[in-house]
C-alpha cells in the first residue's frame, strides 16, 4: 500500500464488526439508477413466473394476507456504508414459494421501473430474503422500495432490489442492471465482491 | 443500454497530486496524475484510498470531474463534511507531490459517451455538479455537436462550482441556467427558491426532443427534479439519477 502522507484517520470503530472496505452510517442514504416510481397499491401485483407462464399472483391485498416475519437485519451498501440493526417487516420467500416445485437454480428480480437483478434460489429460501413493505415501524417510503421491496440483507444491497414487481426462475444465471454493468455477479460483502472481477 | 462495464479485476493506480485550486470555501479541486489510469467515460467514480503511516486505510466512492484525457491526469472536486473522515484530509491537508491511491472506472450507467447525438439535460444540486461537468468537458474536448443544456440549482452565488468555466460555455453552445435556492444575486429575475416545474420547464429541453436527461445532487433534490421531469412528460427510461446522501444538504462523505 501507498502511504498517504499525513493521513491519520478516525480509529476505533469500537465492537463493531463490518466487511472488509465498509464504514457505519447512522443515515439511510438512497441510490438508484433512475425516478423513483409511484405504485398505487390497487395496481401493485408480484408475480413469480417462469420465463413464459405466471406461475403464482398476489395483489396487494392478497400479499399483504400472508404470514408475515419482523427482520432485525445488518445492510451493506456497494457504496461503503454500512447500517446496523435495521428493523423491517415482510413475507418471507420461504412463504411465497411454499409448495412451488421448480428446477429453478436462479431468479431474475424484477421492479417497477425496469431493473432486475439475479439471485441464486439457494439465497432465497431458509429465512434469507423477504419482500419487505415496512421499515422502522412505517409504511416503507417510496424511495426506499415502497410500497415493497426485496429484502436480502447477506448481500450487498443492490440486490435487495426496491419496487419489486416479481421474480423469474430460471434453470440458468442471467445478469441483471448492474451485473451488466461491472458490478459483481453475487456481491457477498464479507467477501468484498463489488464489481466483476473481485 | 450503454455499456461501459468493467471488465476483469479492477487495480489499485498511485495517484501523485500535481494541482490543487479551490472551487468554494469547503470545496476542493485536486488534480492527480496517474501514470497507469486505463481510461474512463465521463460520469464514472473511483474508489479513493488513503493509507496512514501505520497501514490504516479508508476508501471513499468519489465522482471524476474531468473528460477522459490522454496524459493520465484526472480530477476531483470534493467538498468537506464538518464530520467526514476523509474530506477534511483531502480539501485541507493533502498538499502537491502527496500520494493517494486509485481503482476504477465505476459504473457504466450514469455516463455520457462522446457517440450519444441526442439532446441532452444536465440537472445539477450542489455538488452533483461533479459528473455532469465531467460530460460537459467531454462534450467540448471531443467537439460533439450534441445539444447540451444544464440546470444547476446552489443554495447562493458563493456556491458555484467551476464557476469561470461555466460562464465561458455559451461560447460552445451549451445553455447554463442557474437557481439559487436561499440567496440570489442583486437583480438576479428569479427569487430564491427550490426549483418548480416552471423553472424546469423554462430551462430544459422539451420532452418532444427526447433528450437523455441526467440529475446528480442530494437525496430530496433528484427525487424532486427526476419527478419534475416526469411530469413534464420525461420518459422514466430516459431519466438517469445519481443520489448523493440520505438528506437535503449532506452529501456521502
Amino acid at each position: 500500500m501507498t502511504e498517504s502522507r499525513g493521513f491519520v484517520g478516525r480509529r476505533g470503530g469500537g465492537n463493531v464488526h463490518l466487511p472488509p472496505g465498509q464504514y457505519l452510517t447512522r443515515d439511510f442514504p438512497v441510490l438508484s439508477a433512475g425516478p423513483t416510481p409511484h405504485v398505487p397499491l390497487d395496481k401493485w401485483e408480484f408475480t413469480v413466473d417462469d420465463g413464459t407462464t405466471v406461475l403464482r399472483r398476489w395483489s396487494w391485498t392478497s400479499f399483504r394476507e400472508c404470514e408475515t416475519d419482523s427482520i432485525t437485519a445488518d445492510l451493506h451498501c456497494v457504496t461503503r456504508w454500512s447500517k446496523l440493526g435495521t428493523s423491517w417487516e415482510g413475507v418471507s420467500l420461504d412463504t411465497l414459494l411454499k409448495g412451488l416445485t421448480s428446477d429453478a437454480s436462479f431468479a431474475l428480480v424484477r421492479s417497477y421501473g425496469g431493473y432486475t437483478t439475479n439471485v441464486p434460489m439457494k439465497d432465497l429460501r431458509d429465512k434469507q430474503a423477504w419482500i419487505a413493505f415496512r421499515f422502522d415501524g412505517a409504511d416503507l417510503a417510496p424511495e426506499h422500495g415502497g410500497p415493497a421491496r426485496l429484502l436480502v440483507p447477506h448481500l450487498y444491497l443492490w440486490k435487495s432490489a426496491k419496487w419489486v414487481r416479481g421474480l423469474t426462475l430460471l434453470d440458468h444465471d442471467e445478469p441483471g442492471f448492474w451485473e451488466r454493468l461491472g458490478y459483481h455477479n453475487y456481491g457477498d460483502p464479507w467477501q468484498e465482491q463489488r464489481y466483476s472481477g473481485d | 443500454m450503454a455499456g461501459a462495464a468493467i471488465l476483469g479485476r479492477l487495480s489499485w493506480h498511485v495517484g501523485r497530486v500535481v494541482a490543487l485550486r479551490d472551487e468554494t470555501a469547503t470545496a476542493r479541486t485536486i488534480t492527480f496524475e496517474v501514470a497507469t489510469w486505463p481510461g474512463h467515460v465521463a460520469g464514472q467514480r473511483v474508489d479513493l484510498r488513503v493509507t496512514a503511516a501505520d497501514g490504516y486505510s479508508a476508501v471513499r466512492e468519489y465522482s471524476i470531474a474531468s473528460a477522459p484525457r490522454a496524459d493520465g491526469r484526472i480530477e476531483f472536486s470534493i467538498e468537506r463534511l464538518p464530520n467526514g473522515e476523509v474530506s477534511p484530509y483531502l480539501t485541507q491537508d493533502l498538499a502537491i507531490g502527496d500520494l493517494v491511491e486509485l481503482r476504477g472506472p465505476i459504473g457504466g450507467w450514469f455516463v455520457w459517451h462522446e457517440r450519444q447525438a441526442e439532446p441532452i439535460q444536465l440537472v445539477a444540486g450542489g455538488s452533483g455538479i461533479v459528473p455532469l461537468m465531467a460530460m460537459i468537458r467531454s462534450r467540448v474536448a471531443t467537439r460533439s455537436a450534441a445539444p447540451f443544456r444544464l440546470l444547476y440549482s446552489v443554495r447562493n452565488p458563493d456556491n458555484v462550482w467551476y464557476r469561470d468555466e461555466l460562464q465561458a460555455l455559451s461560447a460552445d453552445g451549451i445553455g447554463v441556467t442557474f437557481v439559487f435556492t436561499r440567496t440570489s444575486p442583486p437583480t438576479w429575475p428569479r427569487p430564491p427558491g427550490r426549483i418548480d416545474a416552471a423553472a424546469l420547464s423554462e430551462a430544459s429541453w422539451s420532452s418532444v426532443l427526447s433528450p437523455t436527461c441526467y440529475v446528480c445532487g442530494p437525496t430530496s433534490f433528484v427525487e424532486c427534479a427526476a419527478g419534475l421531469l416526469s411530469a413534464l412528460g420525461h420518459s422514466p427510461d430516459r431519466i438517469r439519477t445519481e443520489r448523493f446522501g440520505p438528506t437535503g444538504d449532506q452529501p456521502r462523505h
